[in-house]
């Protein structure tokens, strides 16, 4: 398996930028996921390292080879578009070794490779079998394993799962990350679900308007956006973003909050004028002494948790509570917040402040370069 | 508003049971949600109840009158389906007030003024009501649409996924509007779904439905913590609860006949291995930032658990499982109420 290094990759479409100046290494073996809402340059990302598209300047490096300007077919990577594409009228065995033998491997060669394929994905029972017979899960894991014959140097896929329904995609996640584990393939994963690129990815790159606005783990992420673009796309439901105005000195340990103090982590870099104060639904806390006030809008109960709908001053927030906490509809409740875990953005450039709780968070190098 | 019952309704199409034997009683300003695959009957009971299909056996009443044999237009119901369905060389009030002047109603066009321009209120479109349908958002057209059913008083709404075109932050946010509208109108709705989260936030009871049968009808709350089978148990919860065979943890104390043990992810705890007999391996750790899910092997059964995102835990180390609050089922898959705890 392979290292794939992109180097200020540039794409334009015309007078479209559809990929600004992106930069990122992917580690031999690691799961990486591209995500983003659509038309952020995802998939055009993707296309490049595949081969079907021409960077506008750049460099694609697999395993230290320059593969820019390479067909497709000589890149030994494999592409997995919409998964379920099968042949109808061959069997199992035969969709799986079609890659092999239209490279004109001999039958045994290309039976041992299917075999040990089938292994893997542990069809081998179904090796036989029509494909129109098969389940949804089975169709995938046939799929995957016409991908997987040719022993690439990585996968690309591009959002293999988005027509699935929530449970089959959920089950379909943990899978192809076991799968993961069990052959360690370089592979990048695009999709706009962040549950999908949470569950799954070693990293994530959340790109935006075609640049990359934050690489990192998924935890990482989640606890260290670097911008409110990030903040908002991660995590369900995301980000409360409650808008403030105020100046911000380095040491302070709380701010002014509409005139209510409210402790946040020691801050590490100056600030002032529109400033947001973010907090996840799960860092807030119901407290009658507490001074932010709202109004109950709808509780929402979802088994072990509920998300309970506030009304305040600011707008709407969600928070993330025990479903054995009792909430009415229509009752004020003061809301305190989890200071270690919040987070403070600049209004105007949607970035994050610099706090002790994100000192040490990649403030995104590769985002604005 | 009115109550609606279905007593006993059973339907066919050729071999298929579509609906068998279904009752279902839907009181006045109550929000039901008949959660099932597809394939369930949930979309059959809504036609029933349209009369848009007639039962083979059973009855339909609306208020309390048998409806089994009226035809659809006498029924006083509105629809709200999947797909938009707007006028689109129409404008949103236009699209609006469409079911309100149909020629069988004979409403006044003040009255008409007065009813869509609350209903887009309710709906928070009044600034769209002169914009064409077309040029809408996707969130503001199923607002339309939820709104052209809204403007008529019907005695109940029937309503078949009508969120599910959407993408997840607009569905999110479109699932407490209908809530809070239903609540402000005192609106009756039955409501069909896949989405358990969809039944599980806005239902005032959930109609678990498979194969066309009802199987339990109860608050979210009751389904969740009482399932009345493994069926229903496996259906409510993210990630799905975990079953193990009795036989696997008899160390623990259980119920007489029971078969299988259900254990929901938050009430499977882990801790440090400390010589306990019940000891898991962690496999993988899927961080999805508030949470961490915790897949364990435990005697070549997979597990999954939850635990705080920075909790120190890495795949291969050995845990010690605590089972709180388990669920017994007997060898059909029914729960046994159990009183030791």
């Amino acid at each position: 398996m392979a290292q794939i290094r992109v180097e200020n990759l540039h794409k334009v479409f015309d007078l479209f930028t559809a990929v600004h100046d992106s930069k990122f290494t992917i580690e031999s073996g690691t799961f990486f996921a591209l995500l983003g809402p659509s038309g952020c340059g995802k998939t055009t990302t993707l296309r490049m390292i595949a081969g079907l598209e021409l960077p506008t300047s750049g460099r694609i490096l697999l395993d230290g080879e320059d593969v820019t300007f390479r067909r497709a077919a000589a890149r030994d990577i494999a592409f997995v578009f919409q998964l379920f594409a099968l042949y109808p009228h061959m069997n199992v065995e035969q969709n799986i070794g079609f890659p092999l033998k239209c490279q004109g491997m001999p039958g045994r060669e290309v039976r041992e490779r299917v075999g040990e394929t089938a292994r893997l994905l542990r069809i081998e029972h179904l090796l036989a079998s029509k494909t129109s017979k098969l389940s949804g899960g089975d169709r995938q894991r046939v799929a995957l394993g016409r991908a997987m014959v040719r022993r690439p140097k990585a996968f690309l896929m591009d959002e293999p799962l988005g027509a699935l329904d929530a449970e089959f995609r959920q089950l379909m996640c943990g899978e192809l990350r076991e799968l993961h584990d069990r052959i360690a393939a370089t592979t990048i994963y695009v999709t706009h679900d962040q549950h999908e690129a949470m569950s799954m990815a070693d990293r994530i790159a959340v790109m935006n308007a075609g640049r990359i606005e934050q690489i990192g783990a998924p935890q990482e992420i989640y606890d260290r956006p670097t911008s409110m673009f990030v903040a908002d796309f991660i995590g369900s439901p995301p980000m409360n973003f409650l808008h403030f105005e105020g100046g911000l000195q380095p040491g302070d340990r709380a701010i002014r909050f509409h005139h209510v103090s409210v402790p946040v982590p020691e801050v590490r870099e100056g600030s002032a004028g529109p400033l947001v104060l973010g907090v996840r639904p799960e860092h807030i806390r119901f407290s009658d002494a507490a001074p932010i006030r709202g109004r109950v809008f709808g509780t929402e109960y979802l088994g072990t948790t509920q998300i309970v709908t506030i009304e305040t001053e600011q707008g709407r927030v969600k928070a993330r509570i025990s479903s054995r906490e009792p909430v009415r509809i229509g009752e004020t409740l003061g809301l305190a917040f989890r200071s270690d875990n919040l987070t403070l953005f600049d209004a105007t450039s949607g970035s994050a402040i610099k706090t002790a709780a994100n000192g040490d968070a990649s403030l995104g190098s590769n985002a604005h370069g | 508003m009115a109550n609606v019952a279905l007593r006993h309704v059973s339907k066919r199409f050729g071999h298929i049971e579509a609906v068998r034997d279904l009752s279902l009683a839907i009181d006045d300003g109550e929000f039901v949600v008949l959660l099932g695959p597809s394939g369930a009957g949930k979309t059959t009971t809504l036609r029933l109840i349209t009369g848009l299909e007639h039962p083979d056996q059973g009855a339909v009443s609306i208020n309390g009158r048998d409806v089994t044999r009226d035809p659809p237009g006498s029924r006083d119901i509105a629809f709200v389906f999947q797909q938009y369905s707007l006028y689109p060389h129409l404008t949103v009030y236009d699209n609006l007030a469409f079911p309100l002047r149909s020629p069988a109603r004979r409403v006044a066009e003040p009255t008409i003024k007065k009813r869509v321009e609350q209903t887009a209120e309710l709906l928070r479109i009044s600034a769209k009501l002169g914009n064409r349908a077309t040029r809408l958002s996707g969130g503001e057209m199923q607002r339309v649409a939820i709104g052209r059913a809204l403007v008529r008083d019907p005695s109940i709404y029937l309503m078949d996924e009508p969120l599910s075109s959407l993408d997840a932050k607009l569905r999110a946010e479109l699932r407490l509007e209908l809530k809070r509208i239903q609540v402000e109108l005192g609106a009756t709705i039955l409501y069909v779904t896949h989405d358990q989260v969809e039944a599980m936030t806005m239902a005032s009871r959930i109609g678990v439905i498979k194969d066309g049968e009802l199987l339990q009808l109860g608050t979210p709350r009751e389904i969740y913590e009482r399932p009345a089978d493994r069926y229903v148990a496996s259906r409510l919860g993210t990630p799905s609860i975990n079953f193990l065979p009795a036989g696997m943890v008899a160390e623990i104390a259980m119920p007489a006949g029971t078969e299988t043990i259900g254990v929901r992810t938050e009430h499977l705890r882990i801790a440090k291995a400390d010589g306990g007999s019940l000891v898991g391996r962690v496999h993988r750790i899927e961080h999805l930032g508030d949470q961490n899910h915790v897949h364990l092997e435990y005697r070549g059964q997979m597990l999954v658990t939850l635990a705080d995102p920075h909790a120190p835990l890495e795949a291969g180390q050995d845990v010690e499982l605590q089972l709180l609050q388990p669920l017994y089922f007997d060898a059909d898959g029914r729960r046994i109420a159990a009183t030791m705890h």
